[in-house]
């Protein structure tokens, strides 16, 4: 690890948000965001070129796409991935995406519908979109930018939108083991889902996060990871190719503020 | 065979209570001088089943949907549909809310009139909770498995915009993506495609071919609509256009902004339309967004 301390919280939840897939061989990364598209594509810049990824329209590119106007850049396509192909990618499992629900609970159920009452919500969102889909056929990770109780929501997702590990949703004979949940990466920590049963592990604290804020600020009972660590810092060359991937810095307009990576202590 | 028509010839095809399907994704590639006309006419009570963008939104606002079959309504880089959101929030609208893979899926099965197709999609969510007439079935073979029987989506009618199209009914899409026209296309019982330009008979390079990707069987009438899918993109020819769109997000916070927003860009039809957005040299070279 770098002893670089100059890097934001954006560039460092990139970082983290790149190691979820990590080891998972040749399968389409998507990472839906600025920040998740960009974890996906350091991670296919560093330790996992076996990657296929998308320029975010129809086409797959070998070289990910920088973020924006493009200037000089012109992009080499190797393929082709329209909605269409991306559902066929989709039901054959062989996918790892990464978005941002509007709520979690403890089941790793999300919800992108609606908050409050289904029939007449407080607030319409965009719908389910994909989340069924997906979450019941490829494995899946979650971005989070503001880690608290309204996402990490106290019982179910107002609206089960993507499944989850709650067994009373599952019925005998339905095929849960597509199900694949990965991490979670918020603006607080990483977490997991390997406790037991599935539970919800913090398994990094971001610099100068306590275990007891992140608890504070999540609507279940959470439990750490036994290797329970700080989010490991990005390194110069992460930096230099985060920095390259996106030149017109949309990642500073993430994370209210655009907050440094290690937090000032009190 | 000559299959020109105008979107009122169109629009007088449709009767109140249809279900009507809609081409496009989101804000791209849609139908919206059709849906413009749908706005101008007196037709109710439409099922709309649509990858939904603003063509949801304002069919919404204007009280033309009494149900909505979708997976989402969205303005993209604007993520959240204004007048979907006022409307559904107000608890106005009945729903059959699916995930986006299982929308396609139900409009293949009408495309092969077959009752229902087989999916994991929607198990184990509130998709099913919520639409208790999706009905689950065991597979027949070994493994026994519990899937989603994803019903047909059976459409009365089809409404596509595509780049060119000829008098026959031949269409071209020209754009990167199609999307799923050609599956809203074969579950309708009558598809009307607009067109940024329409030819006598289109002659066609076998590259250029590949792209027709429904056939002129399906298609029974075909409107020249210039810019005809703004403020929609058109790629490759013109992208979605940003300031329109915070205009028409605006009109949802305001008092009476609906009917403004009519009165502004709708009522006085399509020719004055054109011209409140600048002109179709204008609205024709409206840059292509960048991912």
């Amino acid at each position: 690890m770098s002893n670089n301390t100059d890097f934001t919280l954006a560039e460092l939840m990139i970082v983290a948000a790149s190691e979820a897939w990590r080891g998972d061989g040749e399968v389409l990364a998507s990472g839906i965001g600025v920040i998740p598209r960009l974890g996906a594509s350091l991670a296919k810049l560093t330790y996992a070129p076996e990657l296929l990824m998308t320029d975010s329209e129809c086409f797959l590119v070998e070289e990910p796409i920088p973020l924006g106007p493009r200037g000089d850049f012109v992009p080499k396509y190797s393929g082709y991935m329209s909605f269409e192909r991306v559902f066929e990618c989709v039901w054959g499992g062989r996918r790892h995406a990464m978005i941002g629900p509007t709520q979690i609970d403890r089941f790793g159920q999300t919800n992108l519908s609606v908050v409050g009452d289904y029939k007449k919500p407080k607030a319409a969102i965009l719908g389910v979109r994909g989340l069924p889909g997906n979450s019941i056929n490829h494995i899946n990770s979650f971005f989070v930018p503001n880690h608290s109780k309204r996402v990490f929501v106290e019982g179910e997702v107002d609206m089960v939108s993507g499944v989850g590990f709650n067994p009373a949703r599952w019925e005998p004979g339905m095929k849960q083991d597509f199900m694949d949940i990965r991490r979670i990466v918020t603006d607080l920590c990483v977490l997991d889902f390997e406790g037991p049963e599935h539970a919800i592990r913090v398994r990094s604290l971001h610099p100068g996060v306590s275990f007891d804020e992140v608890q504070e600020k999540t609507g279940f009972p959470l439990l750490q990871a036994p290797e329970l660590g700080e989010t490991p810092h990005p390194t110069a060359a992460q930096l230099e190719i985060i920095r390259r991937l996106d030149p017109h810095d949309l990642r500073g307009a993430q994370i209210k503020g655009n907050p440094p990576g290690i937090r000032a202590t009190a | 065979m000559n299959k020109l028509m105008t979107t009122a010839d169109v629009v007088a095809q449709l009767r109140d209570g249809m279900t009507i399907g809609f081409g496009g994704w989101g804000p791209r590639r849609k139908p919206m001088a059709i849906v413009r006309e749908i706005l101008r006419s007196d037709v109710k009570d439409l099922t709309v089943v649509s990858y939904g963008g603003p063509d949801v939104g304002m069919l919404c606002a204007a009280g033309k949907v009494k149900k909505l079959i979708f997976g989402f309504a969205t303005l993209d880089a604007i993520p959240l549909e204004p007048w979907y959101r006022k409307v559904r929030e107000s608890g106005a609208l009945e729903l059959m809310e699916l995930d986006e893979g299982m929308w396609q899926w139900g409009l293949r099965a009408a495309g092969m009139r077959v009752p229902f197709l087989p999916t994991r999609c929607g198990l184990a969510t509130d998709v099913t909770k919520l639409n208790p007439e999706l009905k689950t079935i065991q597979s027949p073979y070994a493994d026994g498995e519990v899937l989603l029987a994803m019903p047909a989506l059976k459409l009365d009618v089809a409404l596509v915009h595509v780049n060119v199209a000829d008098r026959l009914g031949n269409t071209l899409i020209q754009g990167g993506d199609p999307y799923f026209d050609h599956l809203v296309a074969r579950a309708a019982d009558a598809c009307y495609v607009s067109a940024e330009r329409v030819e006598e008979r289109l002659a066609l390079t076998p590259e250029q071919a590949r792209f027709n990707t429904f056939e002129r069987y399906l298609v029974k009438g075909v409107v020249h609509a210039p810019c005809g899918a703004h403020p929609t993109t058109c790629a490759p020819e013109y992208g979605w256009d940003m300031g329109h769109f915070k205009r028409y997000v605006a009109s949802a916070a305001e008092e009476g902004g609906w009917q403004a927003y009519m009165d502004e860009f709708v009522t006085p039809g399509e020719a004055a339309y054109q011209d409140k957005n600048g002109g179709i040299e204008r609205m024709g070279k409206l840059p292509l967004p960048v991912f």
